[in-house]
């Protein structure tokens, strides 16, 4: 049992060395970790890591994997919740509307809002992401729950955020066919990136993940009880449908604030949780913090071949998880099937 | 030891009446045997008595209604045991019989040491220890019966409910089950209501048979007296024969159309 803590926490720690460790300008990279014992208090190690370099980990590469393992982290233990919520393994955290309202926020901001905010001092897509993922993700509970009579079987909700999504889609499609113009930016938005991470935006969603991740972790017991069925769980005593709205909100909260600033970055929120459940073992007592830890380490490390790759024009991270990431789960499901 | 009563309990699916103000007492440590056709109303009265439909008049255990208590205190009083399970694939048998201690656990809580100690005991009472660690996806139909039942026992309930609980069983597991459920009854005078539909079955083990039809209660006492031809005939449009064995036991057998008694 501690085992798998122990090896999930080395995986993180790993991922986070890589991580600050690469990257096309800044120190050689056997140099970082010296440096970084250096910053410890009581320890003094030359490392021979000038103050511009170090410039370069402390503001570029240190958020860029401090906000990847964040938004790993969030992504998938939203996509094991749910997964539980619905009882549905294909599900993932941008199902009942979250990336889709995300996207046309992105998207109106860009399009119809851009002569008047080109010349704010902030930012503000990732606000306007954040607002529209979730009015999105509202419009399909509200939909879903009143369309179904009640939330007690959760298909309805699924079928409704399938609805919701495509309608979503649709507006954001239509506005970008008027302005082909920013179809670019918006693409490379909805691709994903870390790349122009900065401490602001750690700080941006940082409540929001912790806050969901406290959340969710407190739910462990029931999304395992909610396995057996809504009315078995019910005939136990478990008030199911505040349940099942509570860790709604949570994993679509911290969705929502993870994909305002970071874009849609696809497969983490339904391979994790997956390659956690076969590696080891379907309780969410465990499958909630090692997809945290296994999310966090999964981005990181995903982020870094899209640095290298193709420098200076980065490869973005959407298409580092997908390309790696499908051919290695494909793998654990063989050698898993096997040993089965 | 508990008593289960329903006082004019009314359960509607949209203007469908399927339990049309049932009224009845099962006794404490009574074992009530519910037979009826298909959609008399059998499981709907189960599922009324635990709160998964919702239902008019009163449920009360020992006296008190139900509708009183919380989700929680109410879980700890009936036990139920549904049609058709739902057993994940890939959770072990101690993780699901574990869930059966989901009413004492509270909202923030996991289980304790105590709620450890009553799922072993539960594993050593039921001779499930072996499949403590199997996925339930590995298990037959009777191994998953039995640790239904078990998870039902964890939740310590004073009274169970059984909705057909040996309509996926070949004849000598459905036995076991039986007997399982008997034995358990006398061992913690637990009261028990089972649906079913085999009322040969039912009759050998029930102390009482309530017949149930379009809702309605419309034959009630021990089995010799509902488990009659006539009265099957009536409510089933069956034609049996019903046989009375020496030792009390009364069987129930269906006719051919074609051959003459």
């Amino acid at each position: 049992m501690a085992r798998r803590y122990v090896i999930a926490g080395s995986v993180v720690v790993i991922a986070v060395l890589a991580g600050v460790m690469v990257g096309p300008a800044g120190p050689v990279w056997w140099r970082v970790p010296l440096e970084l014992l250096d910053r410890l208090p009581l320890i003094t190690i030359g490392s021979g890591v000038s103050d511009a370099e170090w410039n370069i980990l402390w503001e570029i590469r240190m958020p860029r994997v401090v906000l990847g393992g964040l938004v790993g982290a969030m992504l998938s233990a939203a996509g094991a919740s749910y997964q539980g919520v619905f009882r549905n393994p294909l599900v993932d955290p941008y199902l009942l509307g979250a990336a889709a309202g995300a996207g046309l926020g992105a998207t109106l901001v860009l399009t119809v809002g851009r002569g008047v905010t080109r010349s704010w001092p902030v930012d503000p897509v990732p606000t306007v992401a954040f607002v529209v993922a979730l009015l999105t993700v509202l419009v399909t509970y509200t939909v879903g729950a009143a369309f179904g009579g009640s939330t007690r079987t959760g298909i309805t909700l699924v079928l409704a955020g399938v609805a919701v999504t495509s309608m979503v889609t649709a507006v954001q499609t239509f506005l970008l066919q008027r302005n082909v113009d920013v179809v670019r930016e918006v693409y490379t938005w909805i691709l994903g990136r870390l790349g122009t991470a900065s401490w602001g935006d750690v700080r941006l969603v940082l409540p929001y993940v912790v806050g969901a991740g406290i959340v969710l972790m407190l739910h462990r017991r029931h999304l395992d009880l909610l396995r057996v069925g809504d009315d078995e769980a019910r005939s136990l005593g478990a008030p199911v449908a505040r349940i099942r709205l509570v860790i709604v909100i949570a994993a679509t909260l911290g969705t929502a604030a993870v994909v305002a600033v970071s874009g849609l970055i696809g497969f983490v929120g339904i391979v994790v949780p997956h390659f956690v459940r076969l590696t080891t073992g379907s309780s969410y007592r465990t499958v909630i913090p090692l997809s945290v830890a296994f999310g966090a380490a999964f981005l990181i490390l995903a982020d870094i071949p899209g640095r290298v790759l193709t420098d200076p024009a980065e490869t973005p991270i959407g298409v580092v998880t997908a390309l790696l990431g499908a051919p290695f789960f494909l793998y654990v499901l063989r050698t898993r099937q096997v040993a089965q | 030891m508990s008593s289960l009563e329903f006082r004019g309990v009314d359960v509607w699916y949209g203007s469908t009446r399927a339990v049309a103000g049932f009224d009845g007492v099962v006794a404490s440590g009574e074992w009530l045997g519910l037979i009826g056709p298909n959609g008399a109303g059998k499981s709907s009265l189960l599922r009324a008595a635990v709160g998964l439909v919702a239902s008019s008049g009163d449920v009360l255990v020992d006296g008190v209604a139900v509708a009183q208590r919380s989700h929680r205190q109410r879980a700890g009083l009936i036990a139920y045991v549904p049609q058709n399970p739902l057993l994940p694939d890939d959770m072990t048998g101690r993780e699901y019989v574990l869930l059966g201690r989901s009413p004492y656990v509270s909202y923030f809580g996991s289980p304790t040491r105590s709620d450890r100690n009553v799922v072993d005991d539960v594993l050593d009472q039921l001779d499930l220890h072996g499949f403590e660690q199997r996925r339930l996806g590995s298990l037959s139909g009777g191994e998953r019966q039995r640790l239904v039942i078990a998870r039902a026992l964890a939740q310590d309930a004073p009274i169970l409910l059984l909705d057909e609980p040996t309509s996926a069983l070949d004849i000598g597991h459905q036995q076991q089950a039986m007997e399982l459920v008997a034995g358990l009854r006398r061992e913690r005078s637990l009261t028990v209501v089972s649906a079913m539909h085999d009322l040969t079955l039912t009759g050998i083990y029930s102390d009482r048979l309530a017949l149930m039809y379009e809702g309605h209660l419309v034959a009630d006492g021990a089995p010799a007296d509902v488990l009659r031809p006539e009265t099957l005939a009536e409510f089933y449009g069956v034609r049996v024969t019903v046989q009375h064995e020496p030792d009390g036991t009364v069987v129930v057998i269906p006719r051919r159309e074609d051959i003459q008694v």
